[in-house]
C-alpha cells in the first residue's frame, strides 16, 4: 500500500479559473456581482430596477443564468444593456468556466459592472466562485425568517443580503427583525438593504452603495 | 446536486495525482468536508459511485473526515465548535469571532493497493 498526498482544494480548478476571471474584471476595471437566492426570491426583478437606476451613470452587462430558458434574457435586454444567457440544462448552478465562456460576448472595455444572475438556488451555488468582487443574496420576506439559519453556506460566503418583498410584510408571519439578526447570526459582516420591486422602496439606497463600489475598482 | 459537479472534481483530481496504470489499485480518496461546506457526505458518495461505476476507480472508497464548524472568540478568547454554522461565541455571547474551521473541502490523500500490482 502506498500514500500519495495531495492536500489540494478539490474545487481548485474552478478556483483556479474564478481567478482568471476575477484578474480579467481588474484589467478592464469592471466590478462584478454574484446575485443568489432561491427561485422567486425577486433577483430578475431586483435587476431590472438596479438597472433602471444605474442608466446613464454606470455602463453594465449582464449573465443570466439558468436551468431553461432565455425568458430572463428577454426581461433585461428591454433595458438596452448587453446581455448574455447561459442555460445550464439542468445544472443546478453556474461555474467559472461558463462565465469564462460567456465574458467572450462582452465588451468589457465598454462596462463598468456586471451583473451575473446565477440559477435559482440556496445551496449549490455557494460553493462556486466565479470571479466576482460581491456575493449578493436575496432572500424574501415569503421565504420566512428561518433561511439564513437553513441555508448557512449560502449567506456566509456572502458579502451583501437583500431582503426582498418588505411590502408583503403586513400580510406574512415573517418577522424582518429575526430574518436580519438571523443573516448577521450566521455572517456578522453583511451589508443589508431591504427592498420592494412591485412598491419601489429601497433600491435607492442599494444603488447608491453599488454605484460608489462600482466607481472604486 | 451540486455533489455530482464536485465528484466529478474529486476523479479530475485524482486522474491528476495517479498514473493510469494504478488508476485500478485506488484503494481509497481521503477528503475533508466541513459542517458548513454545504456538501452532503452521502450524496458525494453517490455520485462519486455512479460517475465511477464503469472506471478503474469503480472499487474506490471514499474516506470523508468531518470538520466541525469552530469558532475563536475575539472578545473573551473562548474556541467553541457548532454543527450550524453561528458566528456567536458560546460562552460570552459575542458575534465578534474569527472562524477557525468548518468550510474545507480538501482531498488529502489517496490510497493505492500495490499488492494487486505485485501479485501479478
Amino acid at each position: 500500500m502506498s500514500i500519495i498526498t495531495v492536500e489540494r482544494k478539490v474545487l481548485e480548478k474552478n478556483d483556479e479559473l474564478a481567478a482568471q476571471n476575477r484578474q480579467m474584471f481588474e484589467k478592464h476595471h469592471v466590478f462584478v456581482l454574484n446575485m443568489v437566492s432561491s427561485p422567486g426570491a425577486g433577483k430578475t426583478s431586483i435587476l431590472e430596477r438596479t438597472l433602471e437606476e444605474l442608466k446613464g451613470f454606470i455602463q453594465t452587462a449582464v449573465i443570466e443564468g439558468d436551468v431553461q430558458t432565455d425568458i430572463d434574457a428577454q426581461r433585461v435586454a428591454k433595458y438596452d444593456v448587453p446581455v448574455v444567457q447561459i442555460v445550464t440544462n439542468g445544472g443546478c448552478h453556474l461555474d467559472a468556466k461558463l462565465v469564462w465562456d460567456a465574458m467572450r460576448n462582452i465588451d468589457l472595455q465598454a462596462i463598468q459592472l456586471l451583473i451575473i444572475e446565477n440559477v435559482g438556488n440556496l445551496v449549490c451555488p455557494a460553493n462556486y466562485d466565479l470571479g466576482e468582487h460581491c456575493k449578493v443574496v436575496v432572500a424574501s420576506t415569503t421565504e420566512g425568517d428561518d433561511k439564513p439559519l437553513k441555508y448557512p453556506a449560502m449567506f456566509r460566503n456572502a458579502s451583501v443580503l437583500i431582503i426582498n418583498k418588505i411590502d408583503l410584510l403586513p400580510y406574512l408571519s415573517c418577522n424582518l427583525n429575526t430574518l436580519k439578526a438571523n443573516a448577521l447570526r450566521i455572517n456578522p459582516a453583511l451589508t443589508v438593504f431591504e427592498t420592494s420591486c412591485t412598491a419601489n422602496q429601497g433600491i435607492a439606497a442599494w444603488c447608491e452603495w453599488l454605484k460608489k463600489r462600482a466607481r472604486e475598482l | 446536486m451540486h455533489e455530482l459537479s464536485i465528484a466529478q472534481h474529486i476523479v479530475e483530481l485524482v486522474r491528476q495525482h495517479v498514473n493510469p496504470a494504478d488508476a485500478k489499485n485506488v484503494a481509497a480518496i481521503r477528503l475533508k468536508v466541513g459542517a458548513v461546506a454545504g456538501v452532503a457526505a452521502d450524496s458525494l458518495e453517490f455520485s462519486f459511485h455512479a460517475i465511477t461505476a464503469d472506471t478503474p476507480l469503480k472499487n474506490t472508497r471514499l474516506e470523508i473526515e468531518h470538520i466541525p464548524f469552530r469558532i475563536e472568540c475575539l472578545k473573551c478568547g473562548v474556541v467553541s465548535e457548532n454543527e450550524t454554522g453561528i458566528v456567536v461565541c458560546d460562552t460570552c455571547g459575542s458575534p465578534d469571532a474569527k472562524v477557525l474551521s468548518g468550510a474545507e473541502l480538501d482531498m488529502t490523500e489517496i490510497e493505492i493497493l500495490e499488492a494487486v500490482q505485485a501479485a501479478t
